[in-house]
């Protein structure tokens, strides 16, 4: 188990849902993980579980200056910085008439300022150790619309698009970095446990939500951390600028 | 070539009582959409920073980033011309070509305001206005035009805030069209990706690399050889806008001369000695 051998992630979003289950794979395959979050309590625990190859840093996606103080600490905990992903999101709920600006930017800055600054302050870290890999969580609501999903949906977008310029710029630099989206549908996690308690006609929550999914269920946060996994590693080294699908057949 | 004359037999009267709002009318894509839906028997109100010179259009100084400026320009439409039919989110700035390590936050924000936020809010804006069209008739009717950008198809052309931005632009379109369809609003929303356009986006390109070197290159750089004037964007804006394309909703309307087709040789732009 050795896929991530002395490979050091940061994870925003590590204290929960997804960025959580990949943290836990980054330390079983022999990488560090740093868990970046603003849920200290969640966060300090599930580094204290994974042991001397965690470390927690507190982070709000929206602050450029935390983020180049979470990379740093990254470097002096575990000597460099091999691996990012941007997980930290909100799932938000509103159409084009009920969203405000207040919200629309609100969502926007934590799905799509928070990404850009990640790959922004991850990068020289990356150039120092000689190459690099950024994992981006999109969704399926960055390759298809939803009516409920507006402000969602356009930040996703904004991930998606800004994924393949990351690609492309560090390809044109020569860096050696790759950056990648995934693109997840609905993952049994905290983000959508409001949703699954609320009826849609006669039917609960959960059960629309599964029945949305040709496979008939809801994704596991660590069916996406697989494919992040294999995004993280070398063995994906040919992929750059690409989405991947991770949705039961959503978008199929 | 008789394109006006061409222009006229074709759409003729096929817009007439009917309302667009066009943003960043005043330029560009913009005044020859304006051109294009007056042209087809349209009233065209000209929203724009800058006033607009012999725009074909009544121009309202208008800030698409400001809410105060949307409920300012609804409320004037709606008094001075009546209804609502036709939105043009066509207002937008590049933000210069800084890529992910050379861009500033202040930077990103401008560019998401302009191009994100002020579509978002043209949108919602038009929305409302559409809603109160034509009392007695179906409850809301339109079309929502929104411009992305090659750049919202595919990274390459601009730099990282604009390309976001317009990721941002082609999916909110489809969240609004399928809302809009749900809701029984007989409002349709779509976004087009135009490539290179001649307007004064690249003017500081022009001055850089000077604007036949730079148009030569930009030319090459499109399958079908040419960079597009703005009056090709146009004619996918006025049909869109028109009802020839009723069943068209959600959809992305690349016209880029074939760019984001193919494959896409990526070379850097040397400028000649």
């Amino acid at each position: 188990m050795s896929r991530l051998a002395d490979k050091v992630v940061l994870l925003s979003g590590g204290a929960s849902g997804i960025g959580a289950a990949t943290a836990r794979l980054v330390v079983r395959e022999g990488g560090k993980a740093v868990l970046a979050d603003r849920d200290e309590a969640k966060g300090r625990a599930l580094a204290a579980e994974l042991g001397d190859a965690a470390l927690f840093v507190p982070l709000d996606v929206t602050d450029e200056a935390a983020w180049n103080k979470a990379v740093a600490a990254t470097v002096e905990a575990f000597g460099g910085l091999h691996g990012l992903l941007n997980a930290a999101g909100v799932g938000v709920r509103n159409s084009i008439e009920d969203c405000s600006l207040a919200e629309y930017r609100r969502v926007n800055d934590i799905n799509g300022l928070g990404t850009f600054l990640g790959c922004k302050a991850a990068i020289p870290a990356m150039k120092s150790v000689g190459s690099g890999s950024i994992v981006n969580i999109s969704s399926v609501l960055g390759l298809r619309g939803a009516s409920y999903a507006m402000a969602y949906c356009a930040s996703k977008g904004a991930v998606r698009l800004l994924t393949k310029h990351v690609a492309l710029h560090c390809a044109q630099m020569k860096y050696n970095i790759r950056c990648n989206s995934v693109h997840p549908g609905y993952i049994d996690t905290p983000m959508i446990a409001p949703r699954l308690d609320q009826p849609v006609g006669n039917m609960s929550g959960r059960q629309w939500l599964e029945e949305l999914h040709p496979l008939g269920r809801l994704g596991r946060a660590d069916e996406v951390a697989n494919m992040i996994l294999f995004l993280l590693s070398d063995e994906s080294s040919f992929s750059t600028g690409a989405e991947f699908i991770c949705d039961g057949g959503l978008t199929a | 070539m008789g394109a006006a004359r061409y222009g006229h037999v074709r759409m003729s009267g096929e817009l007439s009582g009917q309302v667009a709002i066009v943003t960043g009318g005043a330029s560009g894509i913009g005044a020859a959409t304006t051109a294009l839906l007056a042209d087809a028997g349209a009233t065209v109100v000209v929203a724009d920073l800058n006033a607009a010179k012999d725009a074909g259009g009544r121009f309202v100084q208008h800030d698409v980033t400001t809410e105060e400026s949307w409920q300012a320009l609804l409320a004037d439409v709606l008094k001075r011309e009546g209804r609502l039919d036709i939105m043009v989110n066509n207002a937008g700035i590049s933000g210069g070509a800084g890529s992910v390590e050379s861009t500033d936050v202040a930077t990103w924000q401008r560019v998401q305001a302009v191009n994100s936020e002020g579509v978002f809010l043209g949108c919602k804006y038009a929305i409302r206005g559409m809603k109160r069209t034509a009392p007695g008739k179906p409850d809301a009717k339109g079309s929502i035009i929104n411009l992305s950008s090659v750049a919202g198809l595919q990274a390459g052309a601009g730099g990282i805030a604009y390309t976001a931005s317009k990721g941002a632009v082609r999916l909110l379109s489809k969240s609004v069209a399928l809302y809009c369809a749900e809701q029984k609003y007989a409002i349709r929303c779509n976004s087009v990706h135009p490539g290179g356009v001649d307007t004064p986006i690249f003017d500081p390109l022009w001055q850089m690399v000077g604007r036949e070197p730079g148009k030569a290159f930009l030319d090459a750089r499109h399958p079908i050889g040419h960079m597009a004037t703005p009056r090709e964007i146009g004619e996918v804006i006025l049909w869109l806008a028109s009802d020839r394309s009723s069943f068209v909703t959600g959809a992305e309307i690349a016209a880029d001369g074939g760019i984001t087709t193919g494959l896409m040789r990526r070379q850097p732009f040397v400028a000649p000695r």
